[in-house]
């Protein structure tokens, strides 16, 4: 952690479903593959919806973590 | 993640037919539309019956040929933006309340859902036989709708898709 290279941070916080997945699929396309964005949300139902995101798009969830009702996600871009 | 490289090799497909005409229901559609498209799920929205209202454009007040269908686009007014509730409408104070709310709460309204859908590549094409019936013309509809279409390429993108709704 800290170590990773990431080119786009989008902040996605008090946006409510689907506002995160969303923004987060902007940011993603506006990186090369194999590069990493992290995506930050408050909305709590946006853990499982970005495990689901990740699994049907292909780009990978490398770090995922819960801090104080904010919720990071760190995603390569397939 | 083999798992999800594999989910990603064959992409899925979703067909929403959007018959109501109705603000909640046109928020369920756009919301599940604009998903599925950032989900990478190849989405097609078949677009009929009183959904056809939501995607004249905004700024069109009266359409139609003749003084039916100018009536019924007098009594409820076309647009994405002019939906009303199928309850708790009260002459327009429950879509008002709706999108205070919603702006409150940050949640997207249909308008903007729609673009995001779009931009997402999900397909929007109207039906022919209700523009036939409506009275509405290509130019009448918001731009970057497919070619219209009837029943039987619905059904063939249904019987085709991986799951469908009927909002």
């Amino acid at each position: 952690m800290g170590n990773l290279d990431i080119k786009l941070k989008v902040d996605a916080s008090g946006l409510s479903c689907p506002l995160p997945i969303l923004k987060a699929t902007q940011g993603i396309k506006s990186v090369a593959s194999g590069e990493l964005i992290e995506v930050v949300a408050t909305d709590p139902g946006s853990v499982k919806d970005f495990d689901a995101w990740s699994r049907s798009t292909g780009n990978a969830m490398v770090e995922q973590e819960s801090t104080g009702g904010k919720f990071r996600f760190v995603l390569r871009r397939k | 993640m083999t798992a999800a490289a594999a989910g990603a090799d064959k992409p899925k497909k979703l067909v929403i037919i959007d018959y109501s005409g109705e603000l909640e229901k046109t928020w369920a559609t756009l919301i599940l539309a604009s998903t599925a498209g950032a989900m990478e799920i190849e989405t097609t929205v078949f677009v009929t019956f009183w959904g056809l209202q939501t995607f004249v454009k905004d700024r069109k007040r009266i359409t139609g040929q003749n003084w039916m269908q100018k009536m019924m686009s007098f009594m409820q007014r076309p647009g994405v933006s002019h939906r009303k509730l199928s309850k708790m409408n009260f002459m327009g104070m429950g879509p008002w309340m709706m999108f205070q709310l919603a702006k409150r709460y940050n949640v997207a309204k249909p308008k903007d859902l729609l673009e995001m859908a779009q931009a997402v590549g999900v397909q929007f094409l109207p039906c022919q036989m209700t523009m036939d019936m409506f009275g509405l013309k290509r130019e009448d509809l918001i731009d970057g709708m497919g070619e219209p279409v009837g029943a039987a390429t619905a059904l063939q993108l249904m019987t085709e898709a991986d799951s469908t709704l009927f909002i």
